[in-house]
């Protein structure tokens, strides 16, 4: 009977639950206290020490059961399922599950868009969340502006994913359109204005990336190239792998800032947005950085509101200009949590699922590797496969999970 | 950049627009949904929901009555009285009798046709039309008429979603499900992790280091990992999909989390309290519900709304853990992305069941931000 009332079910789990594990607690103690170790005899002394011995683990053992099945034994058994082959009764079969993922075309298409999320949507959300932080500091409405900027935080990112469908959607040439961004798209004639529009800006726009990419790696390999001996392998690989994404950056602009003056933009026609191969992978990160900007914003704010008066009041008795104290007095000192929050935020990119899901369902090459994982896992019940793509996710967050482990340790000593 | 040196500058001007214009382009998405959650199949489909917030310009097509049936003598002609509005009046702007030039007349004019033939519309929509005998037979006279339309919004769809709707229209029974997934996996993790979180914040033990490093790293193993190992450790152990393997993943998945943002919200609180406590001849016990509990309620607060709003905005645990092949256990957010499916242009139903599953993470949003910030603060890895 309890399992068809949901309700009831819910109500029962909830006193259950917590009334064993408060049972739990407190009888394991007792226990401990009265009958294991009891506290009196002539053992007493030797007999509180033991139990004070064993009580942290009776604390712990609920929270590291849990940890330890759902979360630590996973990573092993999934690498384990990896190697193996589910029609062949659980076989060994070393790399073929990998190698039979290489050879799909979607997998390097999933890749390829996890990279793109990756390098676009942190980069974004952060510098917006940064903007945003510095901008409504000091402002009189700077909180109601911060809460309302935060607030999609709380929208789950299938009522985002609905939201930003009633932004691309399409209708008819003939028709009102209801989604607002071909309404603002068929604004567009192709005369004078729509060249500055959607020519002469986004080309200032690319080249301003390029230049700044250009700007901080001739900065780095300055700073760098000065004291280019004591600094360890680590550092060096990490300077190496910037240069490249940087190198990479400048290329990729400029030739989209070229690009853009070859390309004929059908005017006048309503567009299907999510289904522009390549471009509609940037429709659905807005829905990311929409929720995500917001995250940012609040710890970044919090930092900046840490920044000490004195450094930027020494800095405007020595003349700054606000851009100045912006750039080289506040940006430096909260660094850190720029840091912070660009792999956090790089984190949920590698874990997006219900965006595409809802979105795309990874149609019109918009697959990212946690869908494309589901896909494995449920649709083609081809669990060897869908194990190999989640161990690649691991992979790629294995560096931040060292850096914070790292970070961690660090701060404990 | 405003006032860094507490003088006003045209830079606090740029400030304050430019704020606001972020504040706008932010709110606009979801002020979307919720007025076209407001709107009829009809309103949606015929304007942006940008429209709806204004009164809008809407052209009709009208005809007179039949000639031959309701002329009456008038001079040398015939004569037809009557009024184009049959149910609901229309502010009427301008009108004409081609369908080339719609708004050619003003309310209150008169339309000179072909052979002397004229039609005069009043601004209640009543006309008299005159003519000849041949002019005045047959269909009755078209009468184009561009009309002012107050903006108009209806609660219907939000009757539809939670009450009368059948089958997938119908949220009532999501709503109930994703409310009894999220409650217990919100309340169980907060009691097991605040107990852990004591015994690594406040007990002595060999091994305490490495397992705050444990937590650490554990806080950003990837969700999908997990899936098919614990599918088929439920599906063996005999829970299989449903409402208990849902909170047990939910629970151990939020652990990580809740363990990390209370031990460290634990470790800081005052070494006096606690020592004295101990001094007294309290026990580990004791100290925890009496002091740390009470003292630790913002953290775990905090945690509370990450885990609430993380429940209840999931899909991927639901899918994989709780909904099996009869799917009566759905939840809000799975049957979202079946009308997606099914929907996709039925827009007034799609947004007002959208709005109806993000209408109490917002509510719990606004009521305990400040909870959540500080949860936010203390959670990011430093």
């Amino acid at each position: 009977m309890l399992s068809e009332n949901p309700a009831l079910l819910g109500l029962a789990t909830i006193i259950l639950g917590v009334g064993a594990c408060l049972g739990y607690f407190f009888l394991s103690n007792l226990v401990l206290d009265k009958v294991v170790f009891p506290a009196r005899g002539k053992h007493a002394g030797r007999n509180i020490n033991r139990a004070n011995m064993v009580r942290p683990w009776l604390f712990l053992f609920p929270a590291l059961f849990a940890l330890g099945l759902y979360l630590a034994y996973p990573v092993f058994e999934t690498l384990r399922l990896s190697l193996t082959d589910r029609s062949l009764g659980g076989a060994f079969v070393g790399f073929d599950n990998y190698r039979q993922m290489m050879n799909e075309a979607k997998f390097w298409e999933a890749l390829r868009n996890n990279m793109l999320w990756l390098i676009v949507v942190p980069a974004i959300s952060t510098s917006f969340g940064l903007l945003a932080a510095q901008l409504t500091d000091r402002l009189r409405w700077g909180n109601l502006a911060k809460s309302l900027i935060f607030m999609p935080m709380a929208i789950s990112f299938v009522g985002a994913s609905v939201i930003f469908k009633l932004i691309y959607d399409t209708r008819p040439a003939d028709q009102n359109q209801i989604g607002v961004l071909n309404a603002i798209w068929l604004k567009f004639d192709g005369g004078a204005g729509s060249i500055f529009v959607l020519q002469i800006l986004p080309t200032v726009f690319f080249l301003a990336v390029a230049g700044l990419a250009v700007f901080s790696g001739w900065g780095m390999f300055r700073d760098g190239s000065a004291s280019l001996r004591g600094r360890s392998l680590w550092q060096m690989s990490l300077r190496v792998c910037a240069a490249v994404l940087g190198l990479w950056l400048v290329w990729a602009s400029i030739s989209a800032a070229v690009g853009i003056w070859f390309v004929e933009l059908p005017y006048g026609e309503p567009q299907t947005w999510l289904t522009i191969p390549f471009w509609n992978n940037f429709f659905l990160m807005a829905v990311l950085i929409w929720i995500q900007t917001g995250f940012a914003m609040v710890i970044l704010s919090a930092a900046l509101r840490g920044i000490p008066e004195e450094t930027v009041e020494a800095a405007i008795v020595d003349g700054a200009n606000p851009f100045q104290i912006f750039f080289k007095i506040k940006v430096p000192q909260i660094m850190g949590t720029i840091v912070v929050v660009w792999t956090t935020i790089t984190l949920t990119v590698l874990k997006v699922f219900d965006i595409v899901f809802a979105m795309t369902n990874g149609q019109w090459e918009t697959q990212v590797l946690a869908n494309y994982m589901y896909d494995k896992l449920f649709r083609s019940n081809d669990w060897g496969v869908g194990s190999a793509s989640a161990i690649v996710i691991m992979l790629l967050v294995t560096p931040i999970l060292v850096w914070n482990v790292h970070n961690a340790r660090k701060e404990m000593r | 950049m405003a006032g860094v040196a507490g003088k006003k500058s045209s830079l606090t001007w740029a400030v304050q627009i430019s704020v606001a214009l972020l504040v706008l382009l932010w709110l606009f998405p979801t002020v979307g949904l919720f007025v076209s959650s407001f709107r009829t199949a009809d309103q949606i489909s015929a304007s942006g929901w940008w429209a709806a917030l204004f009164s809008s310009e809407q052209s009709e097509v009208f005809r007179t009555l039949d000639p031959d049936e309701h002329r009456v003598l008038d001079g040398n002609g015939f004569r037809v009285d009557g009024t184009i509005f049959a149910d609901t009046p229309l502010n009427i702007q301008a009108w004409g009798v081609s369908s080339r030039d719609i708004a050619a007349y003003q309310p209150g004019e008169t339309a000179e046709m072909k052979g002397g033939e004229t039609l005069t519309l009043r601004r209640d929509g009543s006309y008299t039309w005159r003519g000849s005998d041949e002019q005045l037979a047959g269909r009755g006279q078209r009468v184009f008429v561009t009309a002012q339309v107050p903006p108009e919004f209806t609660l219907d769809n939000y009757a539809t979603i939670l009450f009368s709707g059948s089958g997938q229209d119908n949220m009532a029974k999501a709503f109930f499900n994703t409310l009894t997934v999220t409650i217990p996996a919100t309340i169980i993790p907060i009691v097991i992790a605040a107990f852990a979180a004591y015994a690594l914040a406040w007990m002595e033990f060999p091994g305490r280091a490495l397992l705050i490093a444990a937590i650490v790293g554990l806080l950003v193993v990837p969700l999908q990992l997990a899936l098919i190992p614990l599918l088929r450790l439920h599906l063996g152990i005999g829970i299989g999909k449903g409402y208990i393997g849902a909170w047990l993943a939910h629970t151990a998945f939020g652990m990580p989390l809740a363990v990390y943002l209370l031990r460290n919200y634990m470790a800081g609180l005052p070494r006096d309290i606690i020592e004295n406590a101990k001094v007294d001849g309290a026990t580990d016990f004791q100290i925890f519900t009496r002091i740390i509990i009470p003292l630790s309620f913002p953290a775990l607060a905090s945690f509370a709304i990450f885990q609430f709003l993380w429940t209840w905005n999931d899909l991927l645990v639901a899918k994989v853990f709780l909904i099996d092949a009869t799917g009566s256990t759905t939840v809000m957010t799975n049957q979202i992305v079946e009308l997606l499916g099914t929907r996709g242009g039925n827009w007034e139903i799609l947004a007002t069941a959208a709005f109806v599953s993000i209408a109490v993470p917002l509510g719990v949003f606004f009521v305990m931000q400040r909870y959540l910030v500080r949860g936010l603060l203390a959670g990011s890895v430093k």
